[in-house]
């Protein structure tokens, strides 16, 4: 490959942007404030601050410049098509940014005079009601601020409940192996300990393993269904029934619901309380890494310890219910205020704009876009489970074996051919695997253009590239980067 | 010179008299990676057999070092916490972790010798 | 449907192409007991303008913080955030990304961390920070859990100056778990003695700085008396402008230092999302929860940034992991970041200087209101005040809104069990009240007491 050398070491489009700290010049100001009346320091407790903070002086065309520039170093589901599997990379609708933005709902105090923010507790009311009606669930905690937060909401309902019952001595949770590595961290800050079981060769949960471990001792199964595999946990009404049978409740993980909205109906499989990531199924942005929003669902007999605050309907209006009410036990409090509200709009308003019959269009498209890559790539890239999948399609790395070329060198290959690339060895229970989740917001040509790269790729992987692979990416504005230097001698902020 | 003796978690122990040296196998260090991070045991640490005594970590993964034997600590291997890499260039002999005064000698019975252990590996495989 | 590209004959072509008749077909997974063959009965599809129009109707039923007198605070502050914040918040690049796992196509989110981090650490004065929590209550708890961990003690000391939600948030996230908490009664004088607990089984003492009733307290004694007796000291920041004015807790001898961001660039939201910041010193950064940004080079040799020292985070460590957490707040950390650098060192301790000033002159007015107290000897720019000994603050709160005033939060919405507190306003003042604010508030104050 020729490369063109340039002075400024821009080349086009990618250009080279120094830090803000290395951009500062004191004497700017990118925001003109009016001057403060002069007052006496002597209200400040005696600690008013001595020396500078160090932070850089701009103008407000150096910042703008500066953050456009950063953003173009970025690859966003605007940008193209972005199959990162488990993650559910879908459209971020524009109508949802824009009512998140009416002032009567963004420029509002969460500790306003109720009768003030009557419209703001619908939202969340109207929501809450979607999001059971659509679960089938009868209550939902609507505070906790992402997926994890909300698998460890409700592990904490579910130990309440125990605890409440004097069956405190329920520590064991079980968890498949194929889990997020959230669900183990979660149980273990509710002091429970982690017990892993294993997958049939069919990908689902080994039935009679499952029972093998289960007994008095243990307090629930932490289950994500689909699965991690994106496969649809077919004995799933067995696995429940067992559960209960020896008195342990059924956490479902929640973050591929996207699969299944609007066909499945949650109740009816037996779970006990299930997390819903509002940034996943219901289309609310990213931001490069939240902010999310995890509400979880709970069923009747885990409902009474939902945590304050939540929304009631009573003789005034809509109440939020701040501390413990008659006949609740309300475990605690998980956050403050009242949850992830700018992300309870921006839902309602993909919610809304869906409607049920569009939700259902939305996962049946969702899972047939991963159906029809996984039927057009099988033959050359070797898929881990036979379908149908769901939203997702699980590969591994035999397709490669004896290219010299890893799981890791092929998607870094994908980057230079304009994709995001799939999940990477997630999850753990195949070898090398990539997970591909195309998500409903991809049209046939689109799928159809990336099935003809992947073949491409995989014909060229077979054919001995290998140095090709392991060079990639090279046209992006920096290529790979040395992570054991940055864990070895870590820079984690600018010094002057 | 000592023999090693190695654990199913890729750690040895080579004893002279009743000191012994413990570190992590070369097997181990090439399945971790790029070793970004060591923890070792301060000198005075009472550990039982099979007891968590050190952390080891690359980019990717982290793992604990569990002790093959019972013993005080004598001194970890302040090398290796400066230069962690010491423990890809050479895991089975500059890499170690730590010293240890061996409580117990009879444990060493249950480890496996350099060829057990390597065809232990190959089961692995 | 505008959101789903696929065509009647898209799908047909497709489902041909995998073997199937139906896309029923690629659910039979599924139990036949739990699946649902219709649509629910729930309201169908809308256009752009009926759910715009269902948001106005709704957000017509609030009072916007902009049509009234304002002066609420308690852990939601409302600043004037610049036009550019926003605008470069929606560029969809920075939106519509994920989490930079892929750091060669995700440069911008990571540079914005790294700068972001950089910021946090020094307006905190502390040696490091990371890419930010949940929010201030979620990220005090994680200080706690740390703090345990480092000194391998079991007892937190929570002043009685700490918001309640922290509190809250802190005790629920303790319930299960061997740590225990002494939790000191609300402290509106700023009298607490915290000084006097701290022993040699002490993980760490929490602080509030301001304190949730406004009072400013010089750290620096109490730091010493905790790394005296091996335990740490927290110190939780909920207006993080104050910094621009206040002696940071770094500099006061903080070991871990957490925040809220909502201040900066923001916006109220009703409350949610935030922004947890999380700053500590270099020593103890292997144990801190959360993402971190760290430079490095490409294999070019060009500087670059990577998220780095995972292994503490659950996709690695899993239950022994550092915390759960698996998100950060990356775009409420980008809107705080703009907000930052536009205001630069100069600018953040002007907006300092304007909010305490502004605060003073709240005072000032409040004292034409008979039988009002302003109860901290310091503030910055929030203070509580008794309004006498029969009144009820919430009512008087109530009979303000009425007359279309948001004048504070009555602390019994918090404290619903301390008659004393019965009578306690908090009021808070920004660079966004005017005088005319002002006088309407005391006018209104007058009127209902």
């Amino acid at each position: 490959m020729t490369e063109t050398n340039t002075i400024s070491g821009n080349r086009g489009l990618q250009v080279e942007e120094p830090l803000i700290f290395e951009m500062g010049c004191e004497g700017r100001s990118g925001v003109d404030l009016p001057d403060p009346a002069p007052v006496d320091l002597d209200r400040l407790g005696g600690v008013p601050r001595r020396g500078k903070t160090g932070l850089p002086d701009l103008s407000e065309p150096q910042a703008v410049r500066h953050y456009t520039r950063l953003s173009q170093k970025n690859y966003g589901i605007d940008t193209g098509f972005y199959p990162l599997g488990s993650c559910t990379m879908k459209h971020n609708p524009r109508l949802s940014e824009k009512v998140a933005r009416l002032p009567g709902l963004a420029d509002l105090h969460p500790l306003q005079p109720q009768q003030t923010v009557q419209g703001a507790l619908e939202v969340i009311h109207t929501l809450a009601h979607w999001l059971k009606e659509l679960t089938g669930m009868p209550a939902v905690a609507m505070s906790p601020a992402a997926g994890a937060h909300g698998e460890w909401c409700g592990l904490m309902a579910i130990r309440a409940a125990h605890e409440d019952k004097g069956e405190g001595y329920r520590r064991r949770i079980l968890v498949p192996e194929s889990a997020h590595g959230t669900n183990p961290a979660s149980a273990a800050m509710c002091g429970y300990s982690v017990e892993s079981i294993p997958a049939k060769e069919n990908g689902r949960v080994d039935l009679d393993a499952l029972k093998a471990k289960l007994g008095p001792d243990v307090a629930a199964l932490m289950l994500t269904n689909p699965n991690t595999c994106g496969l649809f946990e077919s004995e799933i009404i067995a696995i429940a029934q067992a559960v209960h049978g020896v008195g342990a409740y059924f956490y479902c993980d929640g973050a591929n619901f996207n699969a299944i909205v609007g066909r499945v109906k949650i109740a009816d499989l037996g779970i006990d309380t299930m997390h819903i990531n509002l940034h996943k199924t219901f289309s609310t942005p990213h931001g490069g890494g939240g902010p999310g929003s995890g509400p979880t669902v709970l069923s009747a007999a885990l409902a009474p310890y939902a945590p304050v605050p939540y929304v009631i309907e009573s003789a005034g209006g809509l109440e939020l219910v701040e501390g413990a009410r008659a006949g609740t036990k309300p475990f605690g409090r998980v956050k403050g205020f009242h949850g992830q509200f700018g992300v309870f709009v921006r839902a309602l308003a993909y919610i809304l704009s869906m409607g049920s019959d569009g939700l259902r269009q939305a996962s049946s498209d969702a899972v047939l876009n991963a159906n029809y890559l996984l039927a057009c790539l099988k033959d050359v890239v070797s898929a881990s489970f036979d379908g149908p999948c769901m939203h997702e399609a699980l590969f591994d790395d035999r397709f490669l074996k004896e290219s010299g070329i890893t799981t890791l060198d092929f998607a870094k290959a994908l980057i230079d051919e304009g994709y995001h690339p799939m999940t990477m060895y997630f999850p753990l229970v195949v070898h090398g695997a990539l997970l591909i989740e195309p998500t409903e917001s991809e049209s046939k040509e689109t799928l159809d253009q990336f099935i003809a790269v992947v073949r491409g790729l995989a014909a060229r992987a077979r054919t001995g590239e290998a140095e090709g692979f392991k060079a990639a990416p090279r046209l992006t504005p920096r290529r790979r980067l040395d992570e054991t230097l940055a864990a070895r001698t870590p820079v984690l902020r600018w010094k002057p | 010179m000592s023999d090693k003796r190695f654990t199913k978690d890729h750690e040895w122990v080579s004893v002279t008299g009743t000191t012994g040296i413990v570190g992590i196998s070369d097997y181990a260090q090439h399945a971790l990676g790029d070793v970004v991070f060591v923890e070792v045991p301060d000198a005075g640490r009472v550990l039982a057999q099979g007891a968590e005594a050190a952390v080891v970590e690359s980019v990717k993964a982290a793992s604990e070092v569990y002790s093959p034997v019972s013993g005080t600590v004598i001194a970890g291997n302040q090398a290796i916490v400066d230069q962690p890499g010491l423990v890809n260039e050479s895991a089975e002999d500059r890499g170690w972790f730590y010293k240890i005064t061996l409580s117990d000698p009879s444990e060493l019975g249950a480890l496996m010798d350099r060829a057990a252990y390597d065809s232990y590996l190959k089961t692995l495989e | 449907m505008r959101y789903l590209p696929l065509t009647e004959s898209d799908r047909s072509l497709m489902l041909a192409a995998i073997g199937a008749s139906d896309v029923d077909e690629l659910f039979c997974d599924v139990p036949a007991a739990a699946r649902l063959d219709q649509p629910l009965a729930l309201p169908r599809h809308q256009g752009e303008m009926e759910v715009e129009r269902a948001f106005t109707r709704m957000a017509g039923k609030n009072l916007s913080a902009g049509c009234a007198p304002f002066f609420i605070g308690a852990g939601v502050y409302r600043h004037h955030i610049p036009a550019a914040v926003d605008q470069l918040l929606l560029r969809g690049e920075f939106l519509t990304a994920y989490t930079p796992y892929q750091p060669e196509v995700a440069q911008g989110t990571l540079q914005v961390l790294f700068e972001f981090q950089s910021q946090v650490a020094a307006i905190t004065g502390m040696d490091v920070a990371n890419a930010s929590m949940y929010d201030g209550a979620t990220a005090t708890a994680e200080a706690v859990l740390m703090a345990c961990r480092i000194t391998k003690r079991n007892r937190a000391i929570l002043s009685g100056g700490l918001h309640p939600h922290y509190l809250e948030t802190v005790e629920t996230s303790l319930r299960y778990t061997e740590i225990s908490a002494d939790v000191l009664p609300p402290d509106p004088l700023g009298f607490e003695d915290l000084v006097g607990r701290v022993d040699s089984s002490t993980a760490c003492v929490v602080v509030q700085n301001p304190g949730f009733f406004g009072g400013i307290r010089d750290l620096g004694p109490l730091a010493a008396i905790c790394h005296e007796a091996g335990a740490l000291l927290v110190v939780m920041v909920a207006e993080p402008t104050s910094l621009g004015l206040i002696q940071s807790p770094g500099a006061m001898g903080a070991d871990i230092v957490v925040a809220e961001g909502q201040s900066l660039g923001m916006g109220m939201n009703f409350g949610g999302p935030g922004l947890g910041l999380f700053a500590t010193r270099d020593k103890y950064v292997r144990q801190m929860p959360g993402r971190l940004a760290g430079q490095t080079l490409d294999v070019d040799g060009k500087r670059g940034w990577v998220l780095t020292l995972s292994t503490r985070e659950q996709h690695i460590r899993r239950e022994k992991a550092t915390s759960n957490i698996c998100t950060n707040s990356g775009l409420c950390a980008l809107a705080f970041s703009i907000h930052l650098t536009m205001l630069g060192g100069t600018g953040f301790g002007k907006l300092a200087e304007l909010n305490h000033a502004q605060a003073v002159m709240l005072e000032q007015k409040l004292k034409a209101v008979k039988g009002l107290k302003v109860l901290p000897q310091s503030y910055y720019n929030e203070f509580a005040v008794h309004l006498g000994d029969e009144v009820n603050a919430a009512q008087v709160v109530d009979k303000l809104a009425a007359k279309g005033v948001l004048g504070g939060v009555p602390a019994s919405r918090f404290y619903p069990s301390w008659p004393e507190l019965a009578p306690v306003l908090i009021l808070a003042a920004t660079e966004t009240n005017t005088d005319d604010d002002m006088d309407r508030l005391v006018a209104a104050l007058k009127e209902v007491l």
